[in-house]
């Protein structure tokens, strides 16, 4: 159970910054929260990047009708967006916050769908087109202590703002981007979510345990494993439930299976993105290799509902260990016709290279985890941080580079792959036997308190944030999604680049978007 | 020249061959009906899990290129069908539509599995259509979650079906034409 330290509403952004100066300056997770009659606030799990020790900071109001909160994305960048997130689903206002507009749901949306009691007919379907404002609005304290909203310009009535999405092939998924315009440089640039936003975090609200995993292999379905994992990660460490060696490995080599097909989805898409539509066959083909491999032991290729609370639903297929060793002699010499297809040619090199940089401390301060982090030279692979499963005992290198350039991040991605390789090859000839299935009561209750865990998703951290209070259901289900990081630091990669630079940006990037939106 | 019986037209026919020219005749609606069928466009429109498996659809091992499919267009403008991969949320809601309201007719709707079709696992969830049909017409329903890519073909190529029975050139008008 974490260890939650409270912090009155109005200290809360001196006791925030004094952490940052601690060295937390890592915002993991930002959870809003209805607590019913104690009423609403916010979770922060903070962590320090050097010696990866953790602390989660709970603050609250009791102020119902306009709930306000102190805004804390002057310490952390990424706090921008989960602040609208939060603004979005409980109404809380966030104190000089620049931009508190909704981040999913429609302008016109009625009521704030998270809080325990919203009323689900007040928004039926609306056909009619949303209009999209050029304004914003914060807030701001008078001296008398009263409290304004200001309205604030975001693109001026004489830029030239073009429309990306949501229906564009290059923003991988109903994503959509508003692009301010100099000539080809793009100025600013505003993201606009919500579009595949399913409600999932509400629906858990009133699923059982068992049911709720069946949601969580939506969300990311390049990290259907990871996200499942994650989640029974989380609720296992709740109950106390130790699962078998036996189980370990098989979650791993799984793991580490979905990363290498998610990575070379990565590979097919970046590559079609960039005018190189044959490499997008080549990525296909062999993921259908491994989407075999799947299918033999999980029944499913994309949604596999295959780790449950304590265990896996089936046992590994018989081929399965000569599958996974075929796969990985034919892998490693595709791995280099990859690099001689696409990564020396001319024209990658001159798209990728010294384009969308983010530095290192932008990195941190947003929490893009994942190879978008690592190409910056963040080290901030979950498996190395706070090693899970059986991550402790197999050698593998984290791949770290610095330019924090597309073509780093493309390189990270296909080194991963390798290294993937390595872990699956130390595991595969060892599996030890044993229960594949730890025995549960019919009805899981997991014991109150907060709980968080976290893997290593295919595009970086993916924790669960899990409050229970000893219900059959869970209080409160948050998924930290490992993307939305990545798009709150879109417009910074993307200024000063040329319009064209995007499409090769998002596609390095690797955002999915089902994910994002949760 | 007006033909009055299919006799009529078939002395025609064995008069022009036995002539020289050589001619056939077949029902023009068959003919373009061929065409049509044998290459509908579709639109790359993909919102979540099931775009996944209509990319690998598109790919090597499953290839709908055999079925005449492969000329995905990005513009709604040069598509003739819309595959509605994944779940539509109320956000999305005017946007699809607006998609299909830019589709030139003849235009064909298929959904991709059970969100598209009822709202699927989200169906319970404040911000999920249940169903497309509330607001498109659907040609082709295609169930799972996601349906695998067999299954996708196999519901493309029900279209091709419905495509190849229709009537280009009007049936029904030209009936009430005479009658009024």
């Amino acid at each position: 159970m974490d260890n939650i330290i409270t912090i009155d509403k109005y200290d809360f952004h001196d006791v925030a910054l004094e952490y940052k100066e601690q060295g937390y300056d890592f915002l993991r997770c930002l959870t809003g929260m209805d607590w019913g009659e104690d009423g609403l606030g916010a979770v922060y799990h903070l962590e320090n990047t050097l010696t990866q020790e953790n602390v989660v900071l709970k603050t609250k109001t009791t102020e119902l009708s306009d709930p306000i909160l102190l805004s804390v994305c002057d310490i952390w960048k990424g706090a921008e967006f989960y602040e609208r997130e939060i603004f979005d689903y409980f109404g809380i206002r966030f104190l000089g916050h620049p931009d508190m507009r909704r981040l999913f749901l429609r302008e016109d949306w009625v009521g704030h769908p998270l809080r325990k009691d919203y009323d689900f007919s007040l928004n039926p379907l609306r056909m009619t087109n949303e209009v999209t404002a050029d304004m914003t609005q914060n807030i701001e304290v008078l001296k008398d202590g009263s409290v304004i909203k200001k309205r604030e310009v975001l693109f001026d009535e004489d830029e030239y703002v073009i429309n990306i999405g949501p229906q564009h092939p290059a923003t991988h998924g109903v994503l959509r981007f508003r692009v301010s315009l100099e000539g080809e440089t793009i100025k600013k640039l505003d993201v606009h979510c919500g579009y595949i936003h399913r409600g999932i975090e509400k629906m858990c609200e009133s699923l059982t345990y068992p049911q709720t995993l069946a949601l969580s292999d939506r969300l990311d379905y390049l990290a259907a494993h990871h996200n499942r994992h994650a989640l029974c990660m989380c609720i296992e460490k709740a109950m106390g439930i130790e699962v078998s060696e036996r189980v370990q490995y098989i979650r791993t080599i799984m793991d580490e299976l979905q990363r290498i097909d998610s990575h070379l989805l990565f590979y097919s898409c970046a590559c079609m993105d960039l005018g190189a539509l044959t490499a997008f066959f080549y990525g296909f083909r062999d993921r259908e290799k491994i989407l075999d491999i799947f299918e033999a032991t999980t029944g499913g290729r994309l949604i596999q509902n295959y780790y449950t609370i304590g265990g896996l639903q089936a046992d590994i297929a018989p081929d399965f260990v000569q599958k996974v060793k075929e796969f990985i002699t034919y892998m490693r010499p595709t791995l280099k016709e990859y690099h001689d297809v696409f990564t020396g040619n001319v024209i990658m090199q001159g798209r990728t290279k010294g384009v969308g940089v983010l530095s290192k401390e932008d990195a941190v301060s947003f929490g893009a985890t994942g190879g978008t982090g690592r190409a910056s030279g963040w080290a901030c692979d979950v498996r190395k941080r706070h090693p899970y499963a059986v991550y402790d005992i197999v050698q593998f290198d984290e791949i770290l580079y610095t330019e924090g350039d597309c073509f780093s991040r493309y390189m990270v991605r296909m080194k991963e792959i390798e290294q993937s390789l390595n872990i699956i090859e130390q595991l595969i000839d060892n599996i030890p036997d044993g229960e594949i299935q730890v025995k549960m009561k019919p009805i899981i209750k997991v014991p109150e308190g907060s709980y968080y865990a976290a893997v290593e998703g295919s595009r970086g951290e993916f924790g669960v944030y899990l409050e229970s209070r000893g219900d059959k259901f869970p209080y409160r289900l948050k998924f930290r999604s490992s993307g939305l990081p990545l798009v709150a630091a879109m417009d910074t990669l993307c200024r000063d680049a040329k319009i064209a630079d995007l499409i090769a940006i998002g596609a390095t990037v690797d955002y999915v978007v089902p994910d994002i939106d949760r | 020249m007006e033909i009055k019986n299919k006799e009529y037209l078939d002395d025609m026919v064995r008069q022009l061959n036995e002539s020289g020219t050589k001619v056939f005749v077949g029902c023009l609606d068959e003919f373009i009906n061929w065409g049509r069928g044998n290459s509908i466009w579709p639109l790359t429109f993909a919102t979540s899990c099931c775009g996944i498996e209509y990319m690998a659809v598109g790919a090597a091992r499953y290839d709908f290129a055999r079925f005449g499919f492969e000329v995905t267009r990005a513009s709604p403008r040069q598509a003739d069908m819309i595959m509605v991969a994944g779940t539509i949320t109320h956000k999305m809601a005017p946007v699809l539509r607006r998609l299909y309201d830019q589709m030139a007719d003849p235009k064909y709707v298929i959904a991709v599995g059970g969100c598209a079709i009822s709202g699927g696992p989200f169906k319970k969830s404040y911000h999920v259509v249940n169903g497309i049909d509330q607001i498109l017409p659907v040609d082709v329903f295609i169930p799972g979650c996601p349906p695998r890519p067999e299954a996708l073909l196999y519901g493309m190529m029900q279209l091709q079906k419905k495509v190849k029975v229709q009537k280009f050139f009007g049936d029904v008008n030209r009936k009430t034409d005479k009658e009024e």
